[in-house]
C-alpha cells in the first residue's frame, strides 16, 4: 500500500461531507480541513474507520486563540494515518465565551489528556468528556492561561519595576 | 478542592487502603504522583496527578524569538536534549524553507543516535535497578558519560545541551570530537553485549518482566502510544522510516519490534534500538569522509550568525547579526508539524507563526505525556511491585510529560 495523495484525501472527504468541511490549504504539504462543531465527531469517526483511509493514529488534539476573529478558539486535530503515511489537519473554530465541542474520548482513549490539557490551557469545555479536571495547572486556577490576554508575568510584581535597574 | 475521584471508589467495607505513591518516591524516577488504592498488595485503582514541575514553556515560547526557544526544548527530556533541539531546529527550517547540505544532515543523524543510546542506556539500566540488578546500570552509565563528553566537544555542554543552531551547527565538529566518537564506536558494542548477557536470559531478570503489563497493539494505538512502547507491542511506527527526516532515507537500519508489548519486549526493543543507532552512526561517519569537510550549517545569511569577527569588519554581518539577534528574521506566516523519533517516541512540534519575531503558537506533542496516560488504567489488577516495573519501562520522562 502507497501513500495516498491529499487529492485524493480530499475526495473521498468531501464526497462524505459536502458543504460541511472548508479547505484551508496545504501548508508544507499537510492538507488543513476546517469544520464545525457539530460534524466534528462524525468527520473523526469516518476518518478513523474508513477503509480506503485509515486515519486512525490520533497524533495531537490542541487548540488556538485568535482573540479578534469572532469565533476566538481553534481546536486543532492531527490525524495520521500509519497504513498510507499521511496526515491531516483539522480545525474546528468557537466562541470563546462559550466553548462547548464534543469530545473525541469515545473514538481514542488517547484524547482523554490531550483534552484536558486543551481545557486546563483554553477553557475548551470537551462535552461528554468523563474527568475533565485540569491536568498540569493547579486545581483551584481560575484563569485559562494560554489565552491571550492572560499575561506571561503577573503585572503586579514589584521586584522587576525599571528603578532597580537604574532606567 | 476538587473530587478524587480514587475517593468515591466503591468500598463500602472499608478494606481497601490508599497509598500515595510519589509525588516523591526513589522508585519513581522523578516528580509523578499516583494515589493507589490496595487491596493487599494488589492495585485496584489508580488516578495519576501530573504537572508538578509544569514550567509553561508553551506560553514562554510566544514571547520569545526563534533561536531563544531552543533551550527550552532542552528541558523537556533532558535525558536525550539533542533531539528535542534537533526537532525544534528542523520544525523552524521547515517553516523558513531551509534545506541543508548532506554534511549538516549527517552530523545531526549522529548527534540524534547519540543521544537515543544515552536515553535507552537509563531506562534500560534503570529497568536493572528496579528489579534488583545493581551491576548492569553501573557498567553502561560509564558509556553515557562518553556521549556525554563527546556532546562536550561538540557544543560545549553535557546535559542540556542546547546543541546546533537553526541552519546548522554553531562550529565544526573538531578531531577530539571524532576521536571520542570512534572510540565509543569501538568501546561500547561489546558492553552492550554483556549487559544484554546479564539480563537477557536472566531467570530473575525474565520472571519480573516477562508478561508484566502486557499490551496489545489496539490499546497501544488508541492510546496514542509512539515509540519503542509502541514497537514493543508489535506496531512497527517509526518516524524516522516513515517520515525520513534530517536525510534519514540515505541509511540502512530496521525497525525492532517486539511481540507482546510487556515489559520485558520494550527491554529488548531498546536494546535493538541502540545496535541500530550505532549501525546509523557508522554509516553516517562513513557518508561524512566523502562530504567537504568544513561545511556546518547551510549559506542563509539572513537566518544564520555570522562569525563574530565579520560582525566587526562587515557591513552585511553585522546588519544581518543585529537582525538575527533581535529575533528580525523574515519567517512566512503559516503553521507547521513536525515530527522527530524521539528516544521516547514521536515528538511532534506544531508551530504557527504570524510573521513575527516569535511563535503565534507552539505547541509540543510530548510522547511521555501522552504515553503516560495509560499507567493508570493498565495499573488496575497489578502487583505494586510490577506497577513499579511497569513506570520505570515507559520511561517517562518529568519535564517532558510536564514541559
Amino acid at each position: 500500500m502507497g501513500k495516498i495523495t491529499n487529492e485524493e484525501l480530499l475526495k473521498s472527504i468531501s464526497n462524505k461531507f459536502e458543504g460541511q468541511i472548508t479547505v484551508v490549504g496545504e501548508p508544507y504539504g499537510l492538507l488543513t480541513l476546517e469544520t464545525q462543531s457539530e460534524n466534528i465527531i462524525a468527520l473523526l469517526s469516518y476518518l478513523k474507520s474508513d477503509p480506503n483511509l485509515q486515519l486512525s493514529y490520533l497524533t495531537d488534539i490542541t487548540a488556538i486563540h485568535y482573540p479578534e476573529q469572532e469565533k476566538a478558539i481553534g481546536v486543532i486535530y492531527h490525524l495520521h494515518s500509519l497504513v498510507n503515511n499521511v496526515r491531516v489537519r483539522i480545525k474546528v473554530f468557537i466562541d470563546a465565551d462559550n466553548c462547548h465541542i464534543p469530545t473525541a474520548t469515545e473514538l481514542w482513549n488517547g484524547a482523554n489528556w490531550m483534552e484536558r490539557e486543551t481545557y486546563d490551557f483554553f477553557g475548551v469545555i470537551f462535552d461528554g468528556h468523563p474527568d475533565l479536571r485540569r491536568i498540569l495547572n493547579v486545581d483551584d486556577m481560575t484563569a485559562f492561561p494560554m489565552r491571550k490576554e492572560f499575561p506571561l508575568e503577573d503585572p503586579n510584581r514589584v521586584d522587576k519595576k525599571d528603578y532597580f535597574f537604574g532606567r | 478542592m476538587q473530587n478524587h475521584p480514587v475517593y468515591t471508589d466503591n468500598d463500602p467495607q472499608g478494606e481497601l487502603s490508599t497509598l500515595n505513591l510519589g509525588p516523591t518516591h526513589p522508585a519513581t524516577h522523578g516528580v509523578f504522583q499516583n494515589v493507589l488504592q490496595l487491596d493487599g498488595e494488589r492495585i485496584v485503582s489508580g488516578v495519576s496527578t501530573i504537572g508538578y514541575i509544569h514550567r509553561a514553556f508553551e506560553k514562554i515560547a510566544e514571547h520569545r524569538p526563534f533561536y531563544q526557544i531552543t533551550p527550552l526544548t532542552d528541558r523537556m527530556n533532558y535525558c536525550s536534549s539533542p533531539i528535542n533541539n534537533m526537532g525544534w531546529h528542523m520544525t523552524v527550517e521547515k517553516l523558513l524553507g531551509i534545506t541543508m547540505p548532506k554534511r549538516v544532515d549527517y552530523l545531526r543523524v549522529i548527534v540524534m543516535e547519540l543521544a537515543r543510546i544515552s536515553d535507552h542506556i537509563i531506562c534500560n539500566g534503570v529497568l536493572g535497578v528496579d528489579t534488583g540488578a545493581f551491576t548492569g546500570f553501573l557498567y553502561m552509565m560509564e558509556y553515557r558519560e562518553a556521549i556525554y563528553e563527546i556532546y562536550e566537544e561538540v557544543c560545549g555542554s553535557r546535559l542540556t545541551t542546547n546543541i546546533g543552531r537553526i541552519g546548522g551547527f554553531e562550529r565544526n565538529f573538531n578531531a577530539i570530537a571524532f576521536n571520542k566518537l570512534r572510540k565509543f564506536l569501538k568501546d561500547f558494542p561489546p558492553v552492550l553485549k554483556e549487559f544484554e548477557s546479564l539480563f537477557n536470559r536472566n531467570r530473575i531478570f525474565i520472571d519480573r518482566t516477562k508478561g508484566v503489563a502486557c499490551v496489545t497493539a489496539e490499546d497501544a494505538l488508541s492510546y496514542s502510544w509512539s515509540g519503542p512502547l509502541l514497537r514493543a507491542a508489535g506496531v512497527d511506527y517509526d518516524v524516522r522510516a516513515m517520515e525520513p527526516y534530517s536525510s534519514y532515507e540515505d541509511f540502512d537500519f530496521e525497525v525492532p519490534v517486539g511481540d507482546n508489548g510487556d515489559v520485558y519486549s520494550r527491554f529488548l526493543v531498546r536494546n535493538e534500538e541502540m545496535k541500530q543507532s550505532l549501525r546509523l552512526i557508522e554509516q553516517a561517519l562513513a557518508k561524512l569522509e566523502k562530504e567537504p569537510s568544513d561545511i556546518f550549517h547551510a549559506d542563509v545569511p539572513e537566518f544564520y550568525l555570522p562569525p563574530k569577527e565579520d560582525v566587526y569588519t562587515n557591513m552585511e554581518a553585522l546588519i544581518y547579526h543585529f537582525k538575527i539577534v533581535m529575533g528580525e528574521i523574515p519567517a512566512p506566516a503559516s503553521e507547521v508539524y513536525h515530527a522527530v523519533e524521539g528516544a521516547n517516541g514521536e515528538l511532534g512540534f506544531y508551530l504557527v507563526s504570524d510573521g513575527g519575531r516569535s511563535p503565534y503558537r507552539l505547541h509540543f506533542r510530548r510522547p511521555s505525556f501522552i504515553n503516560y496516560q495509560m499507567y493508570a488504567p493498565m495499573s488496575r489488577g497489578m502487583l505494586l511491585s510490577d506497577a513499579i516495573i511497569n513506570m520505570s519501562s515507559l520511561n517517562i520522562i518529568a519535564g517532558e510529560l510536564d514541559a
